[in-house]
């Protein structure tokens, strides 16, 4: 390009827009690669968004873990919001998030229910009796055929359920003061569970 | 001979492969296989299982994964074809309790719409990118392009 050719009149103007739609376009992806790079900072960007929330708990009826032979059906449960916690002794996760659940616990704004997932009788007592245990109840699922209509697929977990039955909120992985304050909190506020 | 040498390194794989299962976070229970009636049921559950995904391991399916919960998501299938359920149920099943995540093939719907035609929007909007191309260089006169040193 020596000497610049006589290019006809509106050739400026149609370069000026294609510049601006190339513009935006890369904008636009650098945006979304950033976006991207934002999001898979999160810990929790593998936990699938749960489509029990704002559908009635599945029903159910589990042994109890300290009581041979007494079952506890949902429809016992309701009345009074809870949190469910699923947890298994096999599960290094849990062990890192029992402190946080004990300290919830004790603050008795809600019944905390455990969920003790597909775990040997003997280890899952032992398991408690040598962190503590938190819960108010402790259901079993021996052989992790409820956890399907729960959506379980990893402990732990941590489900919301409200006076009526009904999932409000659910948190896969090891729940923190943070997801606490941050997330369980605001929910508990919505659902009118007293301080 | 070849056939021979193969099966052995193939069995030879399989056993290094089921010495060192990845992670196991729990106790492996009734790892029993399941029971087949016959042929066609078989070829129906490998399809199903096929294309559903591993929830745990989230980039294989069902039918590939070797987590605890795979295993109990293949006996429920199983046992939900047993109770003469048809695959459009068994997939509403597992969509109902963990999502359309689920599906490899998600349906066509509210929120997978721009899912499913992102690919033919795209090869649509680039065809409308080289027309235009196409029609402006068609206007402008070969003699223009004549200092290009390209």
């Amino acid at each position: 390009m020596t000497t610049p050719a006589p290019s006809p009149a509106p050739a400026p103007r149609r370069g000026k827009a294609t510049a601006a739609v190339i513009a935006v376009v890369f904008v636009a992806l650098v945006g979304l690669l950033f976006y991207g790079v934002l999001v898979s900072d999160r810990a929790d960007r593998e936990a699938l968004p749960s489509p029990l929330i704002g559908k009635p708990a599945p029903e159910f009826s589990l042994p109890v873990l300290h009581e041979a032979g007494r079952l506890v059906s949902s429809r016992e449960l309701h009345g009074q919001p809870y949190l469910l916690n699923v947890w298994g002794s096999w599960c290094p996760g849990c062990r890192i998030e029992h402190p946080v659940i004990a300290r919830f616990a004790e603050t008795k704004r809600l019944r905390v229910i455990g969920y003790n997932w597909k775990d040997e009788h003997a280890d899952a007592l032992r398991w408690l009796e040598q962190f503590g245990n938190p819960y108010w109840l402790v259901l079993v699922d021996y052989d992790g055929r409820k956890a399907i209509d729960w959506g379980i697929y990893g402990a732990p977990e941590t489900f919301l359920v409200d006076a009526d039955g009904i999932v409000r909120w659910k948190h896969v992985g090891p729940v923190d003061d943070a997801v606490i304050a941050n997330e369980l909190g605001p929910v508990l506020d919505a659902i009118g569970v007293p301080r | 001979m070849s056939g021979r040498v193969a099966g052995l390194l193939l069995s030879l794989l399989c056993a290094i492969v089921l010495a060192s299962p990845p992670v196991p976070a729990q106790v492996v229970r009734d790892a029993a296989p399941l029971e087949f009636r016959d042929r066609a049921e078989e070829i129906r559950f490998h399809d199903l299982v096929a294309e559903l995904r591993c929830v745990m391991c989230q980039n294989q399916s069902l039918a590939d994964s070797n987590a605890q919960i795979a295993h109990d998501l293949r006996r429920e299938v199983f046992d939900l074809m047993r109770a003469g359920k048809s695959d459009a149920e068994i997939r509403d099943f597992l969509v109902e309790r963990y999502g359309e995540f689920v599906l490899y093939r998600p349906r066509f719907g509210g929120h997978t719409w721009l899912l499913w035609l992102a690919p033919a929007l795209l090869v649509l909007a680039g065809g409308l990118v080289i027309a235009r191309i196409l029609r402006v260089r068609s206007r402008q006169p070969m003699a223009a392009d004549e200092d290009q040193e390209w």
